[in-house]
């Protein structure tokens, strides 16, 4: 039966190639002024083309995808290729002179992709084969039935073959026969995507007669689209809480485990974010450009780490055991921080490009998640996983918690308990800086970065449970799920809102959050 | 240039020095410099749009002194920097009108500031030139508005939208900065589309804080919103340096303007100066010129600008030409008044007519907002907009909208 449709598509295609060259002229002819009006007839001409099986049309329409169709005074269009600049009609060399571009809009570029699907679409390169079938998807017309069962036919690649099943059933849904558009509709319900459900909603105002049909499909798709949007959802709050984690784990260590109320946290923060800036501007035109982002890495926690150290010896150091002046101290030393990068960098913001595995999206099992988001939930458990075996397994983390523990015993015992609040503190500032690394990726390296996690990080921080890198964890990812989660019902602004009554509600009834420290500790 | 003062020594040395430089008429040595405000913010998350406009300012003062001045006067401009704070508008704005005692200001970005504003200018009886478009609704004797009203941005957008060449959109998402100027646009824009048959169905409208850099949630909404069977558009209102991480969503969750457009009040060539424009292609703004407007004066405009920045790499957008608008009807104004007392000048600048880079003859109307063409743009890969659409008069604005009920009795 399989080879019967085969050697049936087959022979109609054939006989398509065969019927062309008579009938195509004078649809190539007939189609070329078009390419020289108003949009409107742009986008006419180049759908005429796309269906014109004219072995012209390709290398035509492409030129005018890549602006490279030119067009003189009096209509006249030129063709320009490397080789040189032919006249698009009889293909004799042209000189280009004063022809200046055909211009596009959205329209005319929808109906260029449409079309070169449907020219494309039995291309020898597998990767423009995918396009096209992609693509022809747009152009919904019934005449791309017989083409996309051919080619169907002939497809071996999988991922190709579902896309070509795709826009096959979006073509037959164009069909003026019932019997043809139900397969379509029937196809389609089988499909978990976006698109299919928008092309069925649109099909059912135009034939009302199979509205029952196209409902039953809808709802089908609808039920699979309902857990993948949940399952997209809570991906989106686990990024935006490992971007909450990143901002709070450096405080976790300056405030949970030192105790100091740090307002210049954020500006650390922006300072990692503006390292980046700096390593991507020194390597940009060497060899080592692609790897800026990764070697910003180091350069971000040494920088906020050495601000840090500085800090803490030069005043932090004075005021422990006074947690106003501290408070009101960072306060105005983030304010300085902050004005000192204006003045050095300007107020405007900076640019920190994405590398290009940063961008798009990643497909895993039919979701869709974006790369960049993926990359920081990766980082930001690999920053987790860093600090909390600095503070278990090393020697540094040992002296650390032992200071913490009791200062005195620990000094008794030779540990320089003043050096160990330094390096502490340019740990937690280097996490910080860390953290910008991340932060530059998805949002604006400007002076006032930091601020904007500030208040975020000490809410996830006091909600997970002060001094528990467990409980800044949980804190960060609860938060980021529950806003996001929240934000389609309530709106970016209300939901924020609705988060910081719960955690007021909630700090009421646990004052030492989720993860509250027992023992001798929690009163040091 | 040498530091006039008012002293004779001062005098006879600033005559000197003019003498000495040919370039710099000797009229100069008369009277005291003409003061211009300059009210913009230079820090904080407006800083990626106002920054432009205080060059521009400056630019156009440069200039006009090298043409001799005002009156026989030397113009002198005071830089503050309200630093997107809007309470702190009011106060650099009570400083420039007590303080240092300008003569005209030009200044503000977004509607809040001007609405933070606008009681100290009307106290002190100063003169603001507002050079961005937005929301309407709103009139002052002391204040002139130099960039769109929504008649002039927002609805033949929209209408180019619901038009064959904008794809006949059936939905449409009204996405903003919470804050007076979407909220207003949008009210406005939602009546509008109401009026032309639309459901409240079909349209959705959501808002975010002013920075706001976690887009996911409500890009992912948009398209939700989209796969209704009907053409969508967006309709972005959205302000400052939010439209960057926005702009890099719509990129990486694949939104391309052939499937879902979106059209933006606030997003000009500046702003795009910062991002990577391939996978923005086809998205389109709506403004009152464009860089690449094809006219002499704009040829002029992006000339000086370059000479002034000296970088030939910085673009010009609408905000900067309503700024270089206004600055020429102001100066037009005090030649004709022969003052630049703010009493004098007022009245003289209705009715002043420039032409302007965007190619039209722009006029400064009764109800203090100018005439101006209607362009809309799409985004090109190189950062500039390909213009698809303007109307061939200048339209006359209208600053209270006829979509918002409680105008009705205001109509005339």
């Amino acid at each position: 039966m399989k080879r019967l449709i085969f050697g049936f598509a087959l022979a109609l295609l054939l006989a398509a190639g065969s019927a062309a060259p008579a009938r195509a002229q004078d649809a190539f002819t007939a189609a070329l002024p078009g390419l020289a009006g108003g949009f409107g007839q742009i986008a006419e001409a180049v759908e005429k083309l796309g269906t014109s099986a004219d072995p012209r049309a390709l290398p035509l329409l492409q030129a005018l995808q890549e602006g490279r169709l030119l067009k003189r005074e009096d209509g006249t269009l030129l063709i320009q290729t490397d080789a040189g600049t032919t006249e698009a009609l009889t293909g004799r060399a042209a000189e280009p002179g004063d022809a200046e571009a055909v211009r596009v809009n959205n329209r005319v570029r929808g109906a260029l992709r449409g079309a070169l699907g449907s020219l494309q679409i039995l291309s020898t390169n597998p990767e423009e084969r995918l396009k096209a079938a992609e693509d022809v998807f747009r152009s919904r017309s019934a005449q791309n039935i017989a083409p996309l069962e051919a080619a169907l036919a002939r497809e071996t690649v999988p991922a190709i073959r579902t896309q070509l099943e795709l826009s096959l059933a979006a073509s037959r849904l164009a069909s003026p026969d019932n019997a043809v558009r139900l397969q379509g509709i029937n196809a389609l319900a089988e499909v978990t995507d976006q698109n299919a459900r928008a092309l069925l909603l649109e099909t059912k105002a135009q034939v009302p007669e199979l509205a029952r049909q196209i409902d039953a499909a809808v709802a089908k798709i609808e039920g699979r689209l309902k857990v993948r949007q949940m399952v997209e959802t809570f991906f989106q709050g686990l990024s935006l809480g490992s971007v909450l984690l990143l901002a709070a784990l450096g405080l976790a260590v300056t405030f949970g485990v030192m105790g100091v109320i740090n307002m210049a946290h954020g500006e650390m923060v922006m300072l990692g974010a503006y390292a980046t800036y700096m390593v991507q501007e020194a390597l940009h035109g060497t060899f080592l450009e692609p790897a800026a982002l990764p070697l910003a890495i180091p350069a971000a926690f040494l920088l906020a780490a050495a601000v840090g150290a500085v800090l803490e010896r030069g005043l932090i150091r004075y005021l422990y055991g006074r947690p106003l002046e501290t408070l009101l101290m960072t306060f105005g030393v983030g304010m300085i921080l902050q004005q000192a990068v204006r003045l050095i960098f300007g107020a405007q913001n900076r640019e920190v490009t994405s590398p290009a595995w940063m961008q798009g999206t990643l497909t895993l099992g039919g979701l869709s998640l974006t790369a960049n988001r993926v990359w920081i939930i990766v980082f930001g458990l690999l920053v987790l996983g860093l600090v909390v075996a600095a503070i278990r397994y090393t020697r540094f983390g040992l002296e650390m918690r032992a200071v913490v523990q009791n200062r005195r015993i620990a000094a008794t015992m030779g540990i320089r308990t003043g050096r160990v609040d330094a390096l502490t503190f340019a740990f937690g500032s280097g996490i910080a800086g860390m953290a910008g690394v991340a932060l530059s990726q998805i949002d604006n390296v400007s002076p006032n970065l930091g601020t904007g996690y500030i208040i975020d990080s000490f809410m996830v921080v006091v909600f997970g449970g002060v001094g528990s890198l467990a409980g800044t964890l949980v804190g960060a990812l609860t938060l980021g799920v529950l806003n996001k989660v929240m934000e389609p019902y309530a709106g970016a602004v209300l939901a924020k809102v609705v988060v910081l009554v719960g955690i007021m509600l909630f700090i009421q009834r646990r004052p030492r959050g989720m993860f509250a420290l027992k023992g001798r500790a929690a009163e040091a | 240039m040498t530091n006039f003062t008012l002293t004779r020594r001062g005098a006879i040395a600033g005559l000197g020095a003019a003498l000495a430089t040919p370039a710099i008429p000797s009229a100069f040595a008369q009277g005291a410099p003409i003061k211009v405000g300059v009210l913009h913010s230079l820090s904080g998350t407006m800083a990626i749009s106002e920054t432009a406009l205080r060059d521009t300012v400056l630019m156009m003062v440069e200039d006009q002194n090298r043409k001799g001045g005002l009156l026989g006067r030397r113009l002198q401009a005071v830089v503050v920097d309200p630093a997107s704070n809007w309470p702190l508008f009011a106060e650099k704005a009570r400083e420039l009108l007590q303080v240092a005692k300008v003569d005209v200001t030009f200044g503000c970005w977004t509607s809040v500031s001007r609405k933070s504003v606008l009681p100290v200018f009307e106290e002190l009886k100063g003169l603001l030139f507002y050079p961005v478009q937005y929301e309407g609704e709103e009139e002052s004797p002391n204040i002139f508005y130099t960039g769109a009203a929504p008649n002039q941005q927002a609805i033949p957008a929209v209408d180019y939208l619901l038009g064959p060449d904008g794809g006949n959109a059936k939905r449409i998402a009204l996405l903003g900065t919470d804050y007076v100027y979407p909220r207003t646009t949008n009210r406005i824009l939602r009546n509008y589309l109401l009026s032309k048959g639309f459901t409240a169905d079909d349209i959705m409208e959501e808002y975010t804080p002013f920075g706001h850099s976690d887009w996911q949630g409500i890009v992912s909404q948009v398209k939700r919103f989209a796969s209704a069977g009907k053409k969508t558009a967006i309709v972005s209102t959205i302000n400052g340096d939010a439209n960057v991480p926005f702009y890099r969503e719509l990129g990486n969750q694949g939104i391309k303007a052939e499937d879902i457009p979106c059209v933006a009040f606030s997003v000009g060539e500046e702003e795009l100066a910062g991002i990577d424009t391939k996978p923005l292609v086809g998205h389109l703004a709506a403004w009152n010129y464009f860089m690449s407007v094809k006219s002499q004066v704009n040829d002029q405009f992006l000339a000086m600008w370059r000479a002034y920045i000296k970088n030939p790499r910085r673009v010009t957008n609408d905000p900067m030409e309503a700024t270089y608008t206004g600055f020429k009807m102001w100066a037009q104004a005090v030649t004709a008044a022969g003052s630049a007392k703010v009493s004098d000048v007022i009245p003289k600048v209705i009715g002043q007519k420039v032409a302007t880079p965007s190619g039209y003859i722009e006029e400064m109307l009764p109800n203090h907002h100018l005439s101006k063409p209607v362009m809309i743009g799409e985004i090109q890969a190189n950062g500039q907009f390909n213009i698809v659409f303007k109307t061939p008069n200048a339209v006359p604005a209208e600053n209270w909208s006829p979509y918002i009920p409680e105008n009705a009795s205001r109509r005339r």
